[in-house]
């Protein structure tokens, strides 16, 4: 350490050795820069995934391609650079089709950490819901093309023994995908072919037969959040609190494991209800609107003709709608079907399945019956949503705290544990 | 094996491979992957799994290694591509002509829809993006070779005519020089009579420093569009010592409405191949590339005629003129439909036979470029400026144009004027007297210097075209008011890297950002997040606009968005991809509120009847087929 240059990072200098990369060399220093294509022992920096976008000298620029020398001027966490970096991962949670509570890499997954980090909870982009490969023809591996966030890490890294590739980037755009080469993965040692799982920050790369290695609770990110905190949000205005606040629910194409979740309170139910009163709910039976309602709590994305209309009369009569639970936030497991055409999705269920009455050949249809829209919706591609609480489903004790703090006006801070999409 | 001759052994592998298709186990250079991917594709029409599976044995390379390659590149297919293969141009000064009646006229001639061929593999029908002839469109390419200005009526005779066995070369157009305009003669650089070996004399007695001196003092700097002083450039190169250095002509004119390279090798070959000698006498590098994009083949042979040429007169080879040690060799590289491979880095990568993904710049081409040793990539006007600069010397050169910028400045023309083509234009021209030049017709915006440039209102009309008193770009992005805007700009010159399309006011601004969202979706390399995927997503916003679904929160998030792809993209492609988005909201505001709704809770969007449409259609389906 004997070439040190002096750097200043967000107003404050820093002694650091010349040449290095500025995401290690913040790090040294206690400063924490996300990335998610950067690994170690890398010789040359990918600079795909773009999240460590930070300002030098007055540019942007990613801090993986920078080595630090004298005099340079680092913005690392300024609330534009922030957000930035939050709107990139939006965007990768917008263009592939991340399930968490379906993932085998949940809990161990990069980018999934890096959301709670920030606090994600809703990507502010339109969901793609781009029908994606999956590829289960190797022997040994399998590629899951929906969670792929295109880091270009398994490329670079993992070789052969003769030095030829075994995964490559093949077509172009919003085309691109990874490409396992199965003749050349045969080539590979279990123990390098684990270490491809290992090094793919999500789920994209799975060794069959490998994949749930911790039970939930000592996944890599469970240990790591426990002492993590999330920072409190802006103050909303509350209504004077004489009355009892009214709330309404529903769910919509979920599974009532939400609302199953809310329950799950026990005793504190007491308490909720001292300041809470419901009205439209499956918990209450009240099936229509009977007042106007301060938070109306939304379970499940739309599937339906009968799911839109009843999302917008929650428009209409609440003041603030929280959609909770993945499947209102982004569809969830539910629009897994967005990948199948609904025809064949229909057949299946009424003609071809396992189930289905041989030669009854009938697809339900009445006016009575609601009918299927062209893909499931998340509901905030259909109205405003105001709040989201992640989860599948969400813990009990984090959708009330939300709720409260919200009709109370209080500064909230969800745990970290609390704080899941899976 | 020098450079040359090994091309010149790549053609030999190539055809044994074809004809022998025997396996060949010794490993290949991967710098010749794409001209055997080149002779297959024009041969067999596709690559098939049997040649997949021989070229990665003799490179050495894995199968999905190739594949991505192959499938990195618009013009290599996997699938037989006919015998006739029909490029039809999707850029939007082709749509405003022509486009959907000759598109029409080719699908019904034919047979097939777009995107197909037809059973008999005798044709196959795909869109391209811009193929250098925007002022004589609506153009396509066929097998390669140029068909201008068509209409569905010239369309219906030539395939009746390729039906009937007529020769293609006979039918083509070989596309017109349309060179509308030069200054007076003694400020004219580019386009005036040419003797060959002329500027290359020049050189005699000058020291290698001597030149790159000159090139400095006549403050030549990328024409290519990004500016970088050719000079200091080429110090760069000379000063990183190598066994080995390559000069490279970038010809990969992929911006969307530029065409003046097509003129200039077409026209002025000899002066490019002067320009790279030069270059490589004052670098000190012996071999050079012209990176010729796959939509020029027609100007190869005139190319590499005139390579030999020069040959034969002793301007190329070894010790020319006579002069010790200077030698230089020349080939041409065939690009194969990318339009990233216009950057530089990316350039290097397709000529190393990889994807034409751009590199991170952890080193330059001056210090790391092909194949790892210093390389010099200049635009192809550059280098034919250079000659030019060396036989008129400096001190006249410096006398046109202006200060910052000297000398012409070629513009490429297109869109709504009398007079589309090429304009050799002294740097300083107010922008409406070009417009007065051109012809143009109510001229209500501009898309200056292509899809990557910007949009240009009423209020730059005054503005110079030059390179004087400019702003940095994010002071230039911060500007949220039109009118402080036109205060603030109103002495900045309009640094030009050739593109200039104009539009009047019959013209819909949205469908041509549309067109420009398309582009960039298509041209993405696709490594980084917010090009690959950003652009789609703006697309579907200025969709939900063109519908009148959208409300104001639309256009801030638009304005969000494109800030956050500009700022966080990896390369200059996703960097300047919303320019001309983010300059047309700030000047034409009016085309974006046109139908705006009121602000709202719920997302005018989404139409449950056409959400329950295809629901509706299956039950009718689904019913008549189970009764």
């Amino acid at each position: 350490m004997n070439n040190l240059v002096n750097i200043k990072i967000d107003g404050h200098n820093y002694q650091v050795e010349a040449g290095k990369n500025l995401v290690d060399a913040a790090k040294e220093n206690g400063i924490y820069i996300p990335t998610l294509c950067h690994f170690h022992n890398q010789e040359h920096a990918l600079g795909t995934c773009r999240i460590c976008t930070v300002v030098v000298n007055g540019k942007t620029t990613t801090s993986c391609t920078t080595k630090v020398n004298e005099g340079i001027e680092v913005e690392i966490n300024t609330p534009e650079l922030i957000d930035t970096r939050k709107a990139i991962i939006e965007m990768l949670f917008a263009e592939g089709n991340h399930f968490c509570p379906s993932c085998e890499k949940s809990g161990n997954c990069d980018l999934q950490n890096l959301a709670y980090d920030m606090n994600i909870t809703v990507t502010r982009f339109p969901h793609v819901y781009s029908k994606k490969v999956v590829d289960f023809n190797s022997d040994r591996m399998i590629m899951e093309s929906n969670r792929c966030i295109l880091c270009k890490r398994c490329v670079e890294d993992i070789k052969t023994d003769e030095g030829k590739d075994v995964f490559s980037f093949v077509k172009r755009g919003i085309n691109t995908r990874v490409q396992i080469d199965y003749e050349e993965e045969a080539k590979l040692s279990q123990s390098e072919a684990m270490h491809a799982m290992d090094l793919c920050p999500v789920g994209a790369i799975l060794v069959k037969g490998m994949i749930y290695n911790e039970p939930f609770g000592d996944r890599k990110y469970d240990l790591v959040g426990k002492d993590k905190e999330a920072k409190p949000k802006e103050r909303f205005v509350k209504k004077d609190a004489n009355n009892k606040f009214i709330v309404a629910t529903t769910s919509l194409a979920g599974c009532f494991g939400c609302h199953m979740s809310l329950l799950d309170i026990d005793t504190d139910i007491v308490d909720v209800l001292e300041i809470v009163e419901f009205n439209k709910s499956p918990l209450t039976d009240i099936k229509k609107f009977s007042k106007r309602c301060d938070v109306g709590l939304i379970e499940g994305g739309c599937a339906n003709s009968e799911n839109v209309e009843v999302l917008k009369e929650f428009r209409k009569k609440c003041d603030i709608l929280i959609a909770f639970g993945e499947c209102a936030i982004m569809g969830g497991i539910p629009a897994m079907r967005n990948f199948v055409p609904l025809k064949e999705c229909l057949e299946e269920a009424y003609i071809n399945g396992l189930t289905s009455e041989i030669g009854a050949n009938v697809i339900p249809n009445h006016e009575d019956i609601p009918k299927l829209l062209n893909k499931v919706y998340p509901c905030n591609e259909i109205v405003k949503i105001d709040y989201y609480i992640p989860g599948c489903p969400p813990d009990a004790n984090h959708i009330w705290k939300v709720v409260k703090n919200i009709l109370l006006n209080e500064d909230y801070s969800i745990t970290h544990e609390e704080f899941k999409y899976d | 094996m020098s450079f040359f001759k090994c091309y010149k052994s790549v053609n030999l592998v190539a055809n044994h491979f074809f004809f022998t298709m025997d396996t060949k186990e010794s490993t290949l250079q991967k710098s010749s992957l794409m001209n055997i991917l080149w002779d297959i594709q024009k041969k067999r029409r596709y690559i098939s799994h049997d040649d997949m599976t021989k070229i990665s044995k003799v490179f050495n390379i894995s199968r999905m290694e190739l594949e991505g390659v192959i499938s990195f590149y618009h013009f290599y297919h996997r699938k037989h591509a006919g015998k006739y293969t029909i490029y039809l141009n999707n850029s939007i000064v082709s749509k405003h002509k022509d486009f959907d009646r000759v598109k029409k006229s080719f699908e019904t001639e034919i047979g097939v829809k777009t995107g197909h061929v037809t059973k008999d593999e005798l044709f196959g029908l795909f869109e391209t993006s811009c193929i250098g002839l925007s002022d004589q469109e609506t153009s396509a390419l066929i097998n390669f070779k140029a068909f201008t200005n068509l209409t569905p009526e010239k369309v219906k005779i030539l395939i009746l005519k390729l039906r009937q066995g007529e020769s293609l070369e006979s039918l083509s157009d070989f596309p017109e020089n349309n060179i509308q305009y030069t200054p007076e003669e003694n400020k004219t650089v580019f386009f005036k009579p040419y003797k060959q070996g002329d500027a290359l004399k020049k050189i005699i007695g000058i020291e290698p420093d001597g030149v790159i001196d000159l090139v400095k003092a006549s403050k030549l700097s990328g024409r290519g569009g990004a500016f970088f002083p050719t000079g200091l450039k080429w110090e760069f190169c000379r000063d990183n010592k190598a066994d080995q250095k390559y000069i490279i002509c970038n010809a990969d004119e992929g911006e969307p409405g530029t065409f003046k390279d097509r003129v200039l090798m077409n026209i002025l070959p000899g002066l490019l191949i002067e320009g790279m000698a030069i270059a490589g006498y004052a670098v000190g590098a012996t071999e050079g590339t012209i990176y010729l994009r796959a939509e020029y083949f027609y100007l190869k042979d005139k190319l590499e005629k005139t390579i030999k040429e020069f040959l034969k007169k002793g301007l190329l080879g070894e010790n020319i003129l006579g002069i010790e040690g200077f030698n230089f060799n020349l080939n041409i590289y065939m690009g194969a439909g990318a339009y990233v491979c216009g950057e530089e880095t990316a350039l290097i990568a397709s000529m190393e036979g990889k994807r034409g993904e751009p590199t991170t710049k952890e080193y330059f081409p001056v210090e790391k470029g092909y194949l790892g040793k210093p390389t010099v990539v200049n635009n192809v006007e550059t280098l034919c400026a250079v000659p030019r600069i060396l036989e008129m010397g400096v001190d006249k050169y410096l006398a046109i144009g202006t200060k910052a910028t000297p000398g012409t400045k070629l513009m490429s023309v297109s869109g709504d004027c009398n007079k589309p083509g090429i304009y050799e234009i002294e740097w300083g021209m107010k922008l409406k007297d070009f417009l007065d030049l051109i012809e143009a017709k109510d001229p209500h915006f501009i898309l200056y210097n292509g899809f990557s440039g910007e949009c240009l209102s009423s209020h730059d009309f005054d503005r110079e075209i030059s390179g004087e008193n400019l702003l940095a770009e994010h002071i230039q992005f911060q500007i949220n008011d039109p009118i402080e805007y036109a205060r603030k700009m109103s002495a900045v010159g309009l640094r030009s890297g050739g593109a200039f399309m104009v539009f009047d006011k019959t013209r819909d601004l949205l469908p041509i950002l549309q067109n420009i969202t398309d582009f960039f979706v298509a041209e993405s390399c696709g490594i980084c997040v917010p090009c690959r995927t950003g652009n789609f997503l703006l697309n579907r916003k200025l969709h939900k606009i063109k519908l009148c679904n959208a409300d104001k929160n639309d256009l801030d998030e638009i304005k969000e968005w494109s800030n956050i792809i500009k700022q966080s993209s990896r390369c200059g492609l996703g960097k300047t991809s919303t320019n001309c988005l983010l300059t047309a909201m700030l000047k034409f505001p009016e085309e974006f509120n046109k139908c705006l709704l009121a602000e709202s809770d719920i997302n005018k969007a989404f139409n449950l009847e056409k959400a329950v449409d295809d629901y509706d259609k299956i039950i009718h389906e689904i019913e008549t087929t189970y009764e």
